[in-house]
């Protein structure tokens, strides 16, 4: 069977959850294999065979992490020109589809992003306008390149005997010329990816305060889930900026998404409206928000999110 | 100096969106257009630069964009916001454009110009693949700067925090190079009185792909590389449980959290 490679996100040693999720997907389309592209060490290699790939391929250098994403693109085609593949996936992260972008440019292929499906034959799916419509896309020509949605499929475990196959990268010295000086870490309190995390709990406007924000947090932990905010929230100052939900900010597509004094005006929910399941508390009986929800109290976050998270702890023992 | 800043006509974000049965296109006659809010950001941040740089002796901003008639509109409002000239790219042939094909063009313009800096915004809100900057950056051979919350200008040097999702990246390079700017770095002016006078003197250039010596095949739907199969709207979501809270809210939460499997 032909391969379908899927690049791979790792950090400090860890795959990141969205790895294992296109390496599912990747089965369902054909033999999947992973490329490692940075400082791939071996319980990286290790994982994602666990995770399923039946082949690793290996672009290992420190190097890759200095210049952004151009020599990535270089490994990236390097692995596609060894495995002969006939599609790529790729998570719809930020440097993901840059990545994804600039390979597209450099094969002459066709790229969609922001799929959460594909299905036999490339065709990928797409929720567009706030989730109101579903659209097939294919790519019709080259190797498709698609830019998948973390949370899209639930990831299951394929543990095999994976080979590792080492790429031989060209860096050319164009793709080193916009160079990385320095990382500023910010403080993120050890909670999930916005992006990534199976839950967020968010906050807007009737959070009232960046002292609220405790309760939001304090839930979100509990759960185990990351926290996101919304435009209001975010341009008083109450949260960070890089916590948006929505239109001008991240796009989050969680198993659970609890949105909390948030009214759901349409540029809110075309960053959330994918989420699998949908919870919201607002004073406002007739909040927009709550033709969305699963389920939906009607009353003060203030009092409602504390007790929720004292009934998650016990509950969770 | 010359900076090019590259805005975006799109459909306003209140509109109801929707897509042409007859192509699979977006029906953008069917909303109000206005200009992709991220290149305002980015419109802002060209005339702080040439601010910042002793004026437009010194730095000239040119609004560049790609699309059909009614996109001049967004040409004039960086006119009206202060930019000192325009270029509209202009052809039936664009119709049905993707990423793609769009940044070939924009590639194509961008190198006759010859700017030492390029600005654009990170993502547009009707196609949201925050795509085209890298493809651009990549057909034009620039370093990319890309998702830019802080630009810095040193001599020939261009620093910016690049953010990440846990902070941010210092990235440097040497111009001519290109920038792509997030929500928040600066809060763009609204064009004043006196402004939007002297944007009907100001010059806009309009260039057909011939002028750019591109051919209409590399554009447009016979250009593009990818194709909307079919489309169809989503069942609306089914209608869910909504309580009121009578001091038992948190608790009826939880109830429905352990039902599914969440606790
Ligand atoms: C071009 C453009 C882009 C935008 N991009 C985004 C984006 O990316 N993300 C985004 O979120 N918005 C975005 N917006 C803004 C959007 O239109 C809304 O203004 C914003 O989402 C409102 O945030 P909110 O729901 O927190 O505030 P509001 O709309 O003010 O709603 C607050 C809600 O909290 C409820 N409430 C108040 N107090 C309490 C309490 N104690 N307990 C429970 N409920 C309470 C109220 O009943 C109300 O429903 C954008 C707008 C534009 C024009
Ligand atoms: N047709 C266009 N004309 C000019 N600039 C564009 C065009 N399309 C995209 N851009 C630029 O590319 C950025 C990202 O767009 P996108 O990749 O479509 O999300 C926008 O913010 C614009 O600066």
């Amino acid at each position: 069977m032909a391969e379908v490679l899927v690049l791979a996100e790792h950090a400090g040693g860890d795959v990141k959850k969205v790895t294992f999720e296109l390496l599912t997907l990747a089965r369902t389309l054909g033999e999947p294999a992973a490329v490692a592209i940075g400082e791939v060490s071996d319980d990286v290699v290790a994982s994602l065979a666990a995770g399923g790939a039946d082949t690793i391929y290996v672009a290992n250098g420190a190097e890759y992490a200095d210049h952004v994403v151009a020599p990535k693109v270089s490994a990236l085609q390097a692995a596609l020109a060894a495995s002969g593949a006939v599609g790529i996936l790729v998570p719809a992260t930020a440097e993901g589809k840059e990545i994804a972008a600039r390979l597209a440019v450099r094969t002459g292929a066709g790229i969609i992003t922001d799929a959460v499906g594909v299905d036999a034959g490339f065709v990928a799916q797409q929720s567009v306008f706030g989730g109101s419509t579903l659209v097939h896309s294919v790519v019709t020509t080259g190797t498709p390149i698609i830019a998948v949605r973390p949370n899209s499929v639930a990831a299951e475990q394929y543990p095999g005997a994976a080979r590792r196959i080492d790429l031989d990268v060209t860096v050319a010295d164009i793709d080193r010329a916009a160079t990385v000086t320095d990382r500023v870490a910010q403080e993120r309190a050890g909670r999930p990816e916005l992006t990534e995390a199976a839950i967020v709990v968010s906050g807007g406007r009737g959070v009232g305060s960046p002292e609220g924000f405790s309760v939001i947090e304090s839930l979100a932990d509990s759960l185990g889930a990351a926290v996101g905010a919304s435009r209001a929230a975010t341009d008083a100052g109450w949260y960070p900026h890089q916590f948006q939900v929505g239109q001008t900010g991240k796009t989050v597509s969680p198993q659970l998404y609890i949105a909390n004094g948030i009214s759901g005006a349409i540029q809110h929910r075309a960053g959330m409206q994918t989420s699998k399941m949908i919870i919201a508390v607002n004073k406002d009986a007739e909040a927009p928000i709550f033709d969305l929800v699963d389920f939906g109290v009607v009353g003060d976050l203030h009092t409602v999110l504390p007790q929720l998270t004292e009934e998650v702890t016990r509950r969770r023992g | 100096m010359k900076i090019v800043v590259c805005v975006k006509q799109v459909p306003d974000s209140w509109a109801e969106k929707k897509l042409n049965p007859a192509d699979n296109t977006l029906d953008r006659e069917a909303a109000d257009a206005v200009v992709n809010e991220l290149d305002e950001y980015a419109v802002e941040e060209a005339l702080q630069i040439q601010e910042r740089l002793g004026g437009a002796e010194a730095c000239t901003v040119t609004v560049l964009t790609v699309g059909p008639e009614k996109a001049i509109e967004s040409v004039r409002k960086g006119l009206q916001m202060g930019a000192d000239d325009g270029v509209h790219v202009v052809d039936d042939a664009l119709h049905g454009s993707d990423a793609l094909a769009t940044s070939a063009v924009l590639a194509a313009a961008i190198d006759s110009l010859g700017p030492d800096l390029v600005l654009m915004g990170s993502e547009s809100t009707d196609a949201r693949m925050s795509v085209v900057p890298a493809m651009l950056a990549e057909r034009t051979g620039r370093p990319q700067l890309t998702f830019a919350g802080k630009v810095d200008l040193d001599g020939d040097t261009v620093r910016i925090q690049r953010v990440t999702d846990y902070g941010y990246d210092v990235v440097e390079a040497k111009l001519p190079a290109l920038v792509s700017v997030v929500e928040k770095i600066n809060e763009p002016r609204y064009p004043s009185f006196k402004g939007i006078m002297a944007a009907k003197k100001k010059p806009v250039q309009t260039l057909a792909l011939a002028d750019l010596g591109l051919e209409a095949g590399v554009v447009g739907l016979a250009g593009s590389r990818s194709s909307v199969q079919d489309f169809a709207a989503r069942p609306p979501r089914a209608a869910g449980t909504v309580v009121t809270d009578e001091g038992d809210g948190g608790t009826k939460v939880a109830d429905f959290l352990s039902a599914q499997k969440f606790i």
